[in-house]
């Protein structure tokens, strides 16, 4: 923290450095010092029961992944953690570093020289953004896959500045710009997060990609519900990654989820919702026209599972 | 600025001495000399470069020199015994598991790991522990049967 | 020993006795030749070179993929600390290109560059930190000029010229063959089928980025050590555009990771790297990244398509008309070539009595396009094969029964004068219809779930060399030492496929000795002789009876000191594991480094060469170069598939294929070409492809032009066909190319067969599945 102070926004902190390294030798980020936290023990918290968990931030993507007691309670989050990139980026990319996941473009994530060709981009280097030239904004996308499931869990995050820390919902440190995809002012570090308990809460993970390794999410969903003994929804949660520059909330599917069993009809109008709310971007692989239609296969394929529908509803084609 | 560095490469602790911005496969290749370990994209997408680092396969081109003293490093070299082969370079070698050879050692590495920590895996636990190493040669296929081989004659069980 | 070897003795090369089935090296699961420094970390591949007070080089690419090149200031970049020498286009004014036709690029543009990425200048620095820094301080005043992205756009009206001396738009080349009375042919047809196909780019890919090292010496040799598929023609070009005698230039290929077709002609780190260690004095590397063997490129064509076939009905064919349109990127590079051989095999591998081709390439500005596995073969097997099978379902046949009904005849000619000597697509076909169980899934999967079949061809080695003359494809050496050992020299180049190996099992066979007693000097235009490349799938067949014309003549001497010694006659004895004996009694021996002085004393230093010439082969009309071959593979595929007709998803579940491959010289190695092949069709079929955005390639990374891995590869079963080729070493033929072609339309047909809808452009995407199910839903609402 002192070495951060003394080089001010000259230091970048690196913690896997999976993430941090590919941008530098792209000269997107081009700190004059990096201050390691690998091995920070304020970050390597790790509690996990029934009752909640507390996971520290230097928590490697790998022990998410394998810890029997993650799996066993937070299933989804395992999950999400096993289907980031590769087993060897798993065994140093944190939990922390997933959650200040820079935000990703395929005109900003390229060398110096294919961004100097193209003019640059809003997000480094340029006032334009080359996705949607005419605007004011930068359309980078959010691709974490560990953070629509720890919002969708309800996740809090743990965010140490100084002597100073506060605990806020991790929704709220994300906000909708590719260019500043989180709040946290510099000095902030997250340094853990606090999963409540599981208990009552159904939570799913869908992730969809060109291949089944190395790839970002092309969409994400993360679904949680929790139904009443009658088998109404009380409560709903769907959080999308890589269609927007933020883990977005789908909000408007949630509402029409609760106070009513999850049914066929319910989920295929939540998957309606979905595909209305969903706005991807042409800057990742794929294309608008059928990422779109993944999210909302994809919700409703979760809600399938979570309701313990028949997995696949083959269209009439 | 270059500093002196002791690393602990395949057992053996070396002097050596490298701008703390480099990588780890920077560090093995130009100043140790160990080139077995490759680079096919310096950006952590293609797993050619991977060493265990604490037993654990990691990208050398994802993780600074620096970082890397005081643990242990294994490269492709360390894996032969006073120049015996180990069982599973001789599988790759019986299989047809390595053609061009140059993502050879990524693959090795990653499957030594696997197999220390599971001597039985079963052909999916092959494909996902190998899921971070690309090869454009073999369609894969020797590949699973080398570690397969390797496997079935007790590679992995000495750990 | 074994003394089961039963073998009857050997004439020269390709003069192969009948009936000969027992081999001692031959058909066995023996290691690769260099299995050890590739398992250990020991082979050194040209990055991996060192030498003393070596410096670094770095190019400067174009950021315009058109543009008029007006000034270069290279003065800032040559005063930093550390910067040892600059180039730019005018250092190096000596066109160049892989084929004669077309001596169209500079190792550094001059006054127009034609794609981005292409270089512009070079550097060699102290470190390649350095160099990076001073191109970037290079400034260079470009007037940018309307781009041509597509082929399309290369056509129309108005479009800008890329090469001022194309005539008509941006067409490089058109060509115009017609064999038959092509409307008697469509005359005598029960029906006519016409579809139109595209094939989009892709890219070779190999693991290993391109890298050369090169060494002026004060005595005015250059040695040059790359990563290359083709020395041979690196030496011819260093020769020309340095404007030195050959006779000073050596070219080295160390071990290449990987090549594809994607190393096969000299780039410009190739060509400058010597000039800038002649300027500096210091030798020179040049790595290049991952990016920029992307615009390296000379990659897989888009091609465009159509065919229109007519049929009786049972399928035979009366006549096809075939037209492709290249796109070919901003240089020549081997397109002509490649524009040919999308004509050439189509009378392959069913009988077509008249045959009509069109074909043209087109520049775009777009890293040139070239040679990938299956040279310009893949994009109208693709086309030739999805369109068979609509044919066969019209026609109410099984699609892999009317293949087998209208195969071409072993011992025949086509139409277009290829020669067509041993065939064994009979034999795969009926390998993959049993081992699929085709029959009983064929049109009876339920929804989503379909298989196909197609059937491909390819060359053993092209017949005739790019640069016309009467010289052999491939020569080799052969010593023998006094201990026993064989030395064994030919200008191969290994990529991975093995041809190192293939020369020590074709040698060690010959000879009757272990593999051991085999070394191997190859990939030196200095100490080895000529031996063209490894393109076409040349290596085995030609290079192979080179080294066995050579090993046959040592092998004759002997015998003859054998058979004195033994006291038997020379057709009694036989030769293996190193042992010299009589076959009627085989405790009678003579071990081979006895027999070896014994020969040496007699004979004098046992030394032999051998060389390969194809037959001439070339039928009598201009074109007519492209598609002979001496003898060609043929394959099989059949490929089971899923689609998710909700996310449009796509999974290969397994890929069965059948490759005639004359003889499995060595059965692991083998299948080993086979499964790559499968691999890399099935990654071309489903997901790999090269695109554009804005004049940039869209993708330059590994992460994002997405080569699948370990999980998403299918099962791929196979089988190896022996047809025996007369003509090859020990009845060998190609096996690292031809596997790919077919796997493409198995996928596709296989599509259809899931799914009913008949796609008819690559990659085979989620995106374009769901659009095709949802127009589908369309139309049928529509019509409610």
């Amino acid at each position: 923290m002192a070495l951060l102070a003394e080089h001010g926004t000259d230091a970048m902190l690196m913690a896997g450095g999976t993430d941090l390294l590919p941008n530098i030798k792209h000269r997107v980020a081009t700190p004059e010092h990096v201050v390691s936290i690998r091995d920070l023990p304020e970050l390597q918290g790790f509690e996990v029961s029934e009752h909640g968990a507390t996971l520290g931030a230097g928590t490697r993507l790998s022990r998410l992944e394998h810890d029997p007691q993650i799996r066993r309670v937070y299933p989804a989050l395992a999950e999400s953690a096993s289907l980031i990139s590769v087993p060897q980026v798993r065994a140093v990319g944190t939990l922390g570093g997933n959650i200040c996941l820079d935000t990703r473009c395929n005109y900003y994530n390229q060398s110096y020289e294919w961004r100097q060709a193209i003019g640059f981009c809003m997000k480094r280097d340029s006032p334009i953004c080359r996705v949607a030239p005419g605007g004011d904004r930068c359309w980078a996308v959010a691709s974490a896959d560990t953070v629509p499931v720890l919002i969708a869990l309800r996740a809090d995050v743990e965010v140490v500045s100084g002597h100073q820390e506060r605990v806020l919902p991790l929704e709220a440190i994300y906000q909708d710009d590719g260019l500043e995809p989180t709040t946290l002012t510099f000095g902030e570090i997250v340094q853990g997060i606090k999963i409540p308990p599981p208990h009552g809460y159904v939570t799913v993970y869908q992730k969809f990609r060109l291949r089944q390794s190395f790839d970002f999410p092309l969409v994400g969903i993360a679904v949680s519900i929790r139904s009443d003994i009658s088998g109404i929804v009380a409560e709903a949660r769907i959080v999308m990654t890589a269609v927007a520059s933020y883990p977005e909330r789908a909000e408007p599917a949630e509402r029409l989820l609760v106070g009513a069993p999850l049914t066929e009809e319910s989920i295929l109008a939540a998957g309606n919702a979905v595909f209305r709310q969903a706005k991807p971007m042409d800057n990742t692989a794929g294309t608008i026209f059928h990422r779109k239609r993944m999210a909302r296969i994809l919700v409703e394929r979760a809600l399938r599972r979570i309701a313990q529908l028949p997995e696949t509803m083959q269209r009439v084609s | 600025m270059k500093a002196l560095h002791d690393l602990r490469v395949n057992g053996e602790t070396v002097q050596v001495a490298f701008e703390p911005y480099k990588t780890l496969l920077e560090v093995l290749r130009e100043d140790l000399n160990l080139t077995g370990t490759k680079h096919g994209c310096e950006l952590g997408e293609c797993g050619a470069c991977t060493v265990l680092i604490d037993g654990e396969p990691v990208m050398s081109c994802l993780y600074l020199g620096v970082e890397a003293e005081g643990r242990d490093i294994e490269t492709v070299e360390g894996l032969a015994d006073r120049g015996e082969p180990s069982l599973l370079q001789h599988a790759f070698a019986e299989t047809g598991g390595a053609q061009c050879g140059y993502c050879t050692p990524g693959f090795l590495m990653s499957a030594t790991a696997l197999l220390r920590r599971n001597p039985e895996p079963s052909r999916d636990e092959i494909k996902q522990a190998l899921s971070g190493n690309l090869c454009r040669c073999t369609g894969y296929i020797k590949i699973f049967d080398a570690v397969e081989l390797a496997a079935r004659r007790g590679e992995g069980r000495e750990h | 020993m074994s003394t089961d070897i039963t073998e009857e003795p050997t004439g020269q090369a390709g003069d192969r006795p009948p009936g000969r089935r027992s081999f001692s090296v031959v058909g066995k699961r023996s290691r690769k030749y260099d299995w050890h420094a590739k398992l250990t970390g020991q082979a050194k591949y040209a990055d991996d070179l060192s030498l003393p007070r070596m410096i670094y080089g770095r190019l400067l690419r174009s950021p315009h993929p058109h543009a008029r090149l007006l000034r270069i200031d290279t003065r800032k970049a040559g005063a930093l600390p550390g910067v040892f020498a600059i180039l730019t286009g005018q250092d190096l004014p000596t066109k160049y290109g892989i084929l004669p036709s077309s001596q169209d690029e500079n190792a550094l543009a001059i006054e127009r560059v034609r794609y981005m990425g292409e270089p512009v200048a070079a550097v060699a620095a102290i470190d390649e930190w350095t160099a990076e820094e001073a191109c970037r301080a290079i400034e260079v005043l470009y007037e940018p000029l309307p781009p041509v992205m597509s082929i399309d756009e290369a056509l129309a009206d108005e479009t800008p010229k890329i090469h001022d001396w194309t005539r008509d738009r941006n067409i490089q080349k058109e060509v115009l063959l017609e064999f038959g009375d092509l409307e008697a042919g469509f005359a005598e047809a029960d029906y006519i089928f016409e579809d139109e196909y595209f094939f989009e780019g892709n890219t070779h890919v190999p693991m290993e980025n391109h890298a050369v090292v090169a060494d002026w010496a004060a005595n005015g040799h250059v040695t040059v050590w790359s990563s290359t598929q083709t020395p041979h023609y690196l030496h011819r070009e260093l020769a020309k555009v340095l404007e030195l005698p050959p006779s000073r230039i050596r070219v080295i290929v160390p071990p290449v990771g990987g090549g594809f077709g994607g190393k096969s002609e000299a780039f410009s780190h190739e060509i400058v790297a010597p000039v800038l260690s002649r300027l500096s004095g210091h030798p020179v590397k040049i790595c290049l990244s991952r990016e920029e063997v992307f615009y390296c490129h000379r990659g897989r064509h888009p091609v465009k398509m159509w065919i229109r076939t007519g049929v009786k009905g049972d399928g035979t064919i009366t006549a096809m008309d075939f037209s492709s349109t290249l796109d070919g990127g901003a240089y020549g590079s081997y397109g002509i070539a490649t524009t040919y051989y999308t004509g050439a095999l189509n009378t392959l591998p069913y009988e077509v009595p008249r045959y009509r081709f069109r074909g043209r390439r087109v520049f775009t500005n777009k890293p040139p396009c070239g040679p990938k596995r299956g040279h310009g073969t893949v994009q109208p097997r693709f086309a030739i094969e999805a369109h068979l099978d609509r044919v066969a379902e019209n026609l109410g046949l099984d699609p892999a029964a009317m293949r087998g009904h209208i195969l071409v005849k072993p011992n025949t000619w086509t139409i277009n004068h290829l020669r067509v000597t041993s065939c064994g697509l009979g034999d795969a076909i009926e390998a993959v219809i049993e081992r699929s169980d085709w029959t009983r899934k064929h049109g009876r999967m339920r929804h989503g779930q379909g298989i196909g079949l197609a059937c491909s061809v390819y060359l053993s080695g092209a017949g005739l060399p790019i640069y016309w003359n009467p010289m052999p494809h491939s020569g080799a050496q052969i010593k023998i030492d006094r201990g026993g050992g064989v030395t064994v020299y030919c200008g191969t180049s290994d990529i991975g496929q093995d041809s190192d190996s293939m020369l020590a099992c074709v040698v060690a066979e010959e000879l009757g000795v272990d593999l051991d007693a085999i070394h191997l000097v190859t990939g030196d235009t200095s100490l080895a002789p000529v031996d063209l490349g490894s393109y076409s799938s040349r290596v085995t067949f030609m290079a192979g009876n080179a080294a066995r014309q050579a090993a046959a003549q040592l092998r004759a001497r002997l015998m003859d000191v054998a058979a004195e010694t033994l006291e038997v006659p020379t057709d009694r004895l036989a030769a293996a594991g190193g042992i010299i004996f009589d076959r009627q009694d085989t405790a009678r021996q003579l071990p081979f480094d006895e027999a070896a002085r014994l020969a040496e004393a007699r004979f004098g230093t046992l030394g032999a060469v051998g060389s390969y010439t194809p037959p001439r082969l070339a039928g009598p009309y201009k074109g007519s170069g492209v598609g002979p071959s001496p003898a060609y593979s043929f394959t099989c595929a059949a490929a089971e598939v899923e689609v998710d007709t909700e996310t449009g998803e796509l999974r290969v579940r397994k890929i069965w294929v059948a490759h005639d491959l004359g003889r499995a010289l060595n059965p692991t190695v083998c299948e080993g070409q086979i499964e790559g092949g499968v691999y890399m069709g099935w990654a071309e079929a489903t997901i790999e492809e090269q695109v554009f955005r804005k004049g940039l390639h869209k993708q330059p990374s590994l992460l994002e032009y997405k080569i699948p891995a370990a999980q998403d590869t299918p099962d791929i079963d196979t089988v190896m066909i022996e047809s025996d080729d007369p003509e090859g070493p020990f009845g060998a033929k190609e096996v690292g190319q031809g596997p790919l072609a077919p796997v493409i339309p198995a996928v596709t047909n296989a599509v259809y067969d899931a799914i009913g809808i008949r796609l008819t452009s690559t990659p085979i995407t989620p995106d374009k599945i769901l659009h095709v199910l949802e127009a589908r839903r369309k139309r049928a609402s529509a019509a409610v």
